[in-house]
Order: structure tokens, then C-alpha cells, then sequence
């Protein structure tokens, strides 16, 4: 670039300064509406309160024995089973190296602040890993062939441990990050 | 076309005054009344006209709709419900919309396939044809994001489906899921963007309409012959009144085919299941999309193997995607130099067979992936006793047959272990299913496309006529033998 060139007119045009004035311009410009986008993207993210509805304190004792309750954090779907003592027995005595998720019923199960664990509590997600339909249970009247849970729209069949045994769905219904607050009460989290 | 010169002469003083400062007179006369259009055109051509009126449809009806419906997930069915008993021709107003949607994909269709089978999208309309791929994807963006604003059944667990798409990207998905959705599902959060975004896609819609209407005003229409007009005088008509009225004589006719189905059968291209309100702890046994959709959804079904790293659920997702994608690179992709099919008899067979392929998708897309495709030739199911043996593996016994086979189950069951955790299964006998169809016309979907490279090298095509004129007269030619006298 010269620094000098004539115009027409009498007076003479600095292009460095031309320039300078040119790209300072642009970069503001581009600047503020890669600012504005940024806030223009981010409003779609999780709002403070939707962030603050992500979890919630079940009172587990209001169970029934055999049954579960349902609950939507943050719309998604939780089971909170209150297991038989069959149920119990079922899900730690089955041959592991048969499932096709390995994972023990201790696995599955969150200690206490006392460091025991509540056997007859079972929370899992009521989300089926397949395609994400929720399965039905003791209170739908169909628990599948294992007993536990059963998905109507491809046919898997969950154990009382919420464990895959059999159908499409690749793994076992995910343990969500839960902790329990009091003998009775858990606190579950997205 | 652009060159074409300016018929329009000013009248009246106000008209001259006008033109001085805004010709749009003029730019109206010479777009739409004097334009010279190859005078060759079928009915396949009034398609464009006819989508014009279903967007302007879709925007009218819509607009009145907004002024009834509550974007909340506690009250959007309760208005939706509102406007079909309550709101005065409420029930009209969205009868012809949600129909509306399903004209506007029926006329979209066939102009697309008219575009493929006349080379509409060769050189130079290439621009022109990516514009409508374009309208395209906006259209079915428009009608996804439309399609949950009922908050049905179908709308809410559709969505589910379709926005979880994005969480079998690698690395991103998941986050870019939920910043989608606004949080950990879909909730009144994404009810009322998803409202917002559908009534802003529409104007966008009607900007690229524009666009594509400037880019098919540039080169001029294409015709069933693809020879491109040479001489204006003899090869084109001026559009007014050749072809306002032919394209006003076919909107009327679809018009008519449209309000039969508003009258007479307004829900039948729906689902029943989206007038139960949603639910997020129930799921419809079967989840469709609206037909409009079915085939990219069988492609998305079709997919259900690993291909190394990529699983079978983002597998199925590319193939989707990829299915609308492959469109915007069809003027390069096809190598013929003849445009119109009528002169290319190889291609010709090939892309009818496409269009079966697209119609059975759709039929694969509504049908359940197990199901067989031929019921009748489904085998007898066995009943299958599943159980650990004694070394504690896995182990199985099948028995066939009516009433004994189940007894003989039962009996073998009681006689194992109870550490054995016997269970019985019917298990279908194995049957040509739908996914495995899907996977077949999968692959002649998009071998339609690379068959169109490797024929336009080697295909021996029919001569063309010398002009759009002479084809005509052609065509018109009095046949050979004896003649009758008129009477």
C-alpha cells in the first residue's frame, strides 16, 4: 500500500489511515454482533430456575411393599421401587456373566450417610435405554419376565434391579445421582 | 427472462408519475404479466403456483390461530381444544391449516419429482434448485416445530425422538440437547421457542420464495423438452394470460381436492393418538411422524448396525440427513448433458423406480420395523424356555406346534431349578420384516443418485428436438393414414 495517492480533488487521501479507520470499524462491528450473539445462543441455555427444579426430595416410606412411585424431575421420569423380599433375592442371585450388562445389585444400590444399605429401595430412570419410552410396572399390572419392568413399545424386559435382560435396549436403566438425606427421604438429581 | 425487454408503457399521468420514482407496475408487468415462458409447459409445471397459494394458506390461517393458541404446556391443548369447539370457524381455520401442512408437502413432492425428471436443476438452474432445496428443509423444520405446538401425545413424545436425534452427535450431543430443549427434557421452555421459531420459519420461507422466483426469473423456466428458448418469438407465450390461467385452472382443482379433505375426512391424515394430551410418563405404543416424514424416518430405522466407531443410532441419523443433503448436490451429481428424461429411455425407467422407492419408504416409515412385510408368508412362532444350566450358562429349549407345545414348555419348566430363572417367550418365526425392506430401498435411495453420475458418461440418449417451436408442431403433427372429414 502507498502511503499517498492524489484524489482528484485537491486534497490528498492517507490510505494507512483509510485502513486503520476501516479494519478499527469492522473489528467493533464484528466484535459487538459476535457479542450479541453469544447472548442471543446462550437464552436457549437451561434457565437459573429449570436448573434450580433438577432436584427433588422423595419421602421413600410412602412406598407401598411391592409397588413403586413415579416421579418427573426436571420432566424426565424416576422409579422408586419398595422390592419383596423375593425381589430382593431374585436380583442378587442371578448369574451375572448371563446379563448382557454386568452389574451386581450392590452396584446399583447408593449407602446411606451410616454407610448400610437400604435393599428394599431401588431408584432408577423410567427412561427404557432403547429409545427412551417409559416402561411399565407393578401399578401398569406388567412387570415383564424378570419381574421388574417392561417397555410396550420394542419389547425390553428389565429385572427387579432394573437391569436389560432381554429385547433391544443396550443397557440397564441408569441409577440416577441420588443420596439419601434420611432413613426415609432421598434426594435425587439430574 | 432477464433480458427480455419491458412491455409496459404507463397510461395514466399517475402511472408515469409512479414509474419515475417506484416502477413496480412495471416490475409486475414484467414478471408476471409479460414474461415470456417457454410455451410448452404440462400440468406438471403448475405446481410452483400451486405452493405459492399453500404458503400463503399456511400463513393466513396461521396468523388467526396465534391470536387463540397459549403457548404453555398447561394450557396449549385446552386452546387448541378451545379453537376447534368455541372460537367461532375455529375448527375451519385449523382444519385448513393443519390439512394445509399436508397439501403444501403433497405439491412440494410432485414439483420436486418434476424438477428430477426434467433436469430442471441442471445448468444454469442450479442456484435455482438449491434455493428450493432450501425451502425444503424450512418447510419441514416449520412443520416438525408446528407439529408440537398441540402438545399431544404424538407432539410431545415425536419431539422426544426427534430432538434426541441430536444427542447421538459424539462429544456435543448431549449439551447441544439440552440447550435445544432448555433444560433436561422438553418442557414449557421448549413449547414456547418451538412456538416462536414456527411462526418466524414462514417469513423466512416466503424470503427464499422470493429468491428462487428471481432465480427462475433469470434463466427462465425450464420445459419438458430441456432445450432452452432460442427464439422468444416462436418458443414462448407471455404468462398472462397462457399461464395464469392454466396455473389458476389447477389451484382450483387442488383447492377442491384440499377441501374434500377438510371437509370430509380433516383427521384422517393424523393420529388419534394427539388428542390425548401429553404426557411425558406414558408413551404411545407406536411413535410416527406425519406421512410427510415417514420416508426419511425409515432410512433413520433403517440403520441398525455399527460401522466401526459410528454406532447404529448416529449411523441411522447421517443416513437421514444425508438422504435431503444428497439433493443439494444433485445438479453436479447428475452428468448427462440432456436435461429432460423424455430423451434419456434408461434413466427414464430408473428414476420411476425411484419414486416407488420413495413412496415404499413411507410405507416402511409408518409400518413397524419387526413386523413382517407379507403377513402371510410369516412362519409359525415357537415358544422358547430360556434358562441358566447347571454349569450356569445360558442355555434354551425351543418347542413348536399348538396346545402340546405349551404344555411340553411348561412341564420342561417344572422340572428345572428354581436357580435355574426359567422364563417362556413366544418368538416369531423369522419373516422378511420392514427393517429389513427400509435397509434395501435405503441403499436405492441413494444409488438412484449414484446411478445418475455413472449413466449420464454412458448413456446413449435420443436426439432432441431442434427447438421448443418445432417439438411442438411436432407433437401436432395431423396423423399419417386416412383423414376425417370434420363434420
Amino acid at each position: 500500500m502507498t502511503a499517498e495517492t492524489t484524489h482528484p480533488t485537491t486534497e490528498t487521501v492517507d490510505d494507512d489511515r483509510r485502513n486503520f479507520i476501516h479494519i478499527a470499524t469492522g473489528a467493533v462491528a464484528l466484535g459487538g454482533a459476535g457479542m450479541f450473539a453469544w447472548a442471543a445462543v446462550d437464552q436457549w441455555s437451561p434457565a437459573a430456575d429449570t436448573k434450580a427444579a433438577s432436584s427433588l426430595d422423595v419421602d421413600v416410606s410412602k412406598v407401598p411393599m411391592g409397588g413403586e412411585i413415579r416421579v418427573l424431575i426436571g420432566g424426565k421420569p424416576f422409579f422408586i421401587r419398595h422390592r419383596t423380599e423375593a425381589e430382593i433375592s431374585a436380583a442378587e442371585t442371578v448369574n451375572l456373566a448371563a446379563l448382557p450388562d454386568p452389574e451386581t445389585d450392590a452396584d446399583r444400590l447408593r449407602a446411606k450417610a451410616d454407610g448400610t444399605f437400604n435393599k428394599t429401595i431401588l431408584v432408577t430412570s423410567g427412561a427404557c435405554t432403547h429409545l427412551g419410552c417409559v416402561p411399565v410396572g407393578p401399578s401398569q399390572g406388567n412387570t415383564g419376565d424378570f419381574g421388574g419392568w417392561y417397555c410396550p413399545c420394542h419389547g425390553s424386559h428389565y429385572d427387579t434391579s432394573g437391569r436389560i435382560r432381554k429385547g433391544p435396549a443396550p443397557s440397564n436403566l441408569p441409577v440416577p445421582d441420588y443420596r439419601w438425606v434420611s432413613d426415609s427421604v432421598v434426594n435425587i438429581s439430574l | 427472462m432477464s433480458g427480455h425487454e419491458s412491455t409496459y408503457t404507463p397510461n395514466s399521468a399517475f402511472e408515469r408519475w409512479l414509474d419515475k420514482r417506484l416502477p413496480i407496475i412495471r416490475f409486475a408487468n414484467d414478471t408476471a404479466i409479460s414474461f415470456p415462458t417457454p410455451k410448452n409447459l404440462n400440468y406438471w409445471y403448475v405446481f410452483g403456483g400451486i405452493l405459492a397459494v399453500c404458503l400463503a394458506i399456511q400463513i393466513i390461517t396461521g396468523v388467526i390461530l396465534a391470536m387463540h393458541y397459549e403457548a404453555s404446556v398447561d394450557g396449549a391443548f385446552a386452546s387448541v381444544e378451545r379453537i376447534m369447539r368455541d372460537v367461532p370457524f375455529g375448527w375451519l381455520l385449523r382444519y385448513i391449516h393443519a390439512n394445509g401442512a399436508s397439501m403444501f408437502f403433497l405439491a412440494v413432492y410432485i414439483h420436486m419429482f418434476r424438477g428430477l425428471y426434467y433436469g430442471s436443476y441442471k445448468a444454469p438452474r442450479e442456484v435455482l434448485w438449491i434455493l428450493g432445496c432450501i425451502i425444503y428443509l424450512l418447510m419441514m423444520a416449520t412443520a416438525f416445530l408446528g407439529y408440537m405446538l398441540p402438545w399431544g401425545q404424538m407432539s410431545y413424545h415425536g419431539a422426544n425422538v426427534i430432538t434426541g436425534l441430536f444427542g447421538a452427535i459424539p462429544l456435543v450431543g448431549e449439551s447441544l440437547q439440552t440447550w435445544i430443549l432448555g433444560g433436561p427434557s422438553i418442557g414449557n421452555q421448549t413449547l414456547q421457542r418451538f412456538f416462536s421459531l414456527h411462526y418466524l420459519l414462514p417469513f423466512m420461507i416466503a424470503a427464499v420464495v422470493i429468491l428462487h422466483i428471481w432465480a427462475l426469473h433469470v434463466p427462465g423456466n425450464n420445459n419438458p423438452t430441456g432445450v432452452e428458448v432460442q427464439d422468444v418469438e416462436k418458443d414462448t407465450v407471455p404468462f398472462h394470460p397462457y399461464y395464469t390461467v392454466k396455473d389458476g385452472f389447477a389451484i382450483a382443482v387442488f383447492l377442491i381436492m384440499f377441501a374434500v379433505f377438510v371437509f370430509y375426512a380433516p383427521t384422517v391424515l393424523g393420529h388419534a393418538d394427539n388428542y390425548v394430551e401429553a404426557n411425558p410418563l406414558v408413551t404411545p405404543s407406536h411413535i410416527v411422524p406425519e406421512w410427510y416424514m415417514l420416508p426419511f424416518y425409515a432410512i433413520l430405522r433403517a440403520i441398525t448396525f455399527d460401522l466401526g466407531p459410528i454406532d447404529a443410532k448416529l449411523l441411522g441419523v447421517i443416513f437421514m440427513f444425508a438422504a435431503i443433503a444428497i439433493l443439494f448436490v444433485v445438479p453436479w451429481l447428475d452428468t448427462s448433458k440432456v436435461k429432460s428424461m423424455r430423451y434419456r429411455p434408461v434413466a427414464r425407467q430408473f428414476f420411476l423406480g425411484f419414486v416407488v422407492v420413495c413412496v415404499l419408504l413411507g410405507w416402511c416409515g409408518a409400518a413397524n420395523p419387526d413386523d413382517p412385510v407379507i403377513p402371510a408368508l410369516q412362519g409359525e412362532a415357537s415358544l422358547v424356555v430360556s434358562y441358566t444350566d447347571a454349569a450356569g450358562a445360558a442355555a434354551s429349549s425351543t418347542y413348536r406346534g399348538g396346545d402340546e407345545a405349551f404344555t411340553a414348555a411348561e412341564a420342561f419348566i417344572a422340572t428345572l431349578p428354581v436357580t435355574a430363572n426359567a422364563s417362556l417367550e413366544a418368538v416369531p418365526a423369522p419373516a422378511f420384516a420392514f427393517r429389513h425392506l427400509s435397509l434395501i430401498l435405503t441403499f436405492m435411495y441413494f444409488g438412484y443418485f449414484v446411478l445418475l453420475f455413472f449413466l449420464g458418461l454412458s448413456e446413449k440418449t435420443k436426439p432432441l428436438p431442434e427447438s421448443i417451436h418445432k417439438s411442438v408442431l411436432k407433437a401436432h403433427k395431423p396423423k399419417t393414414g386416412t383423414a376425417v372429414p370434420a363434420e
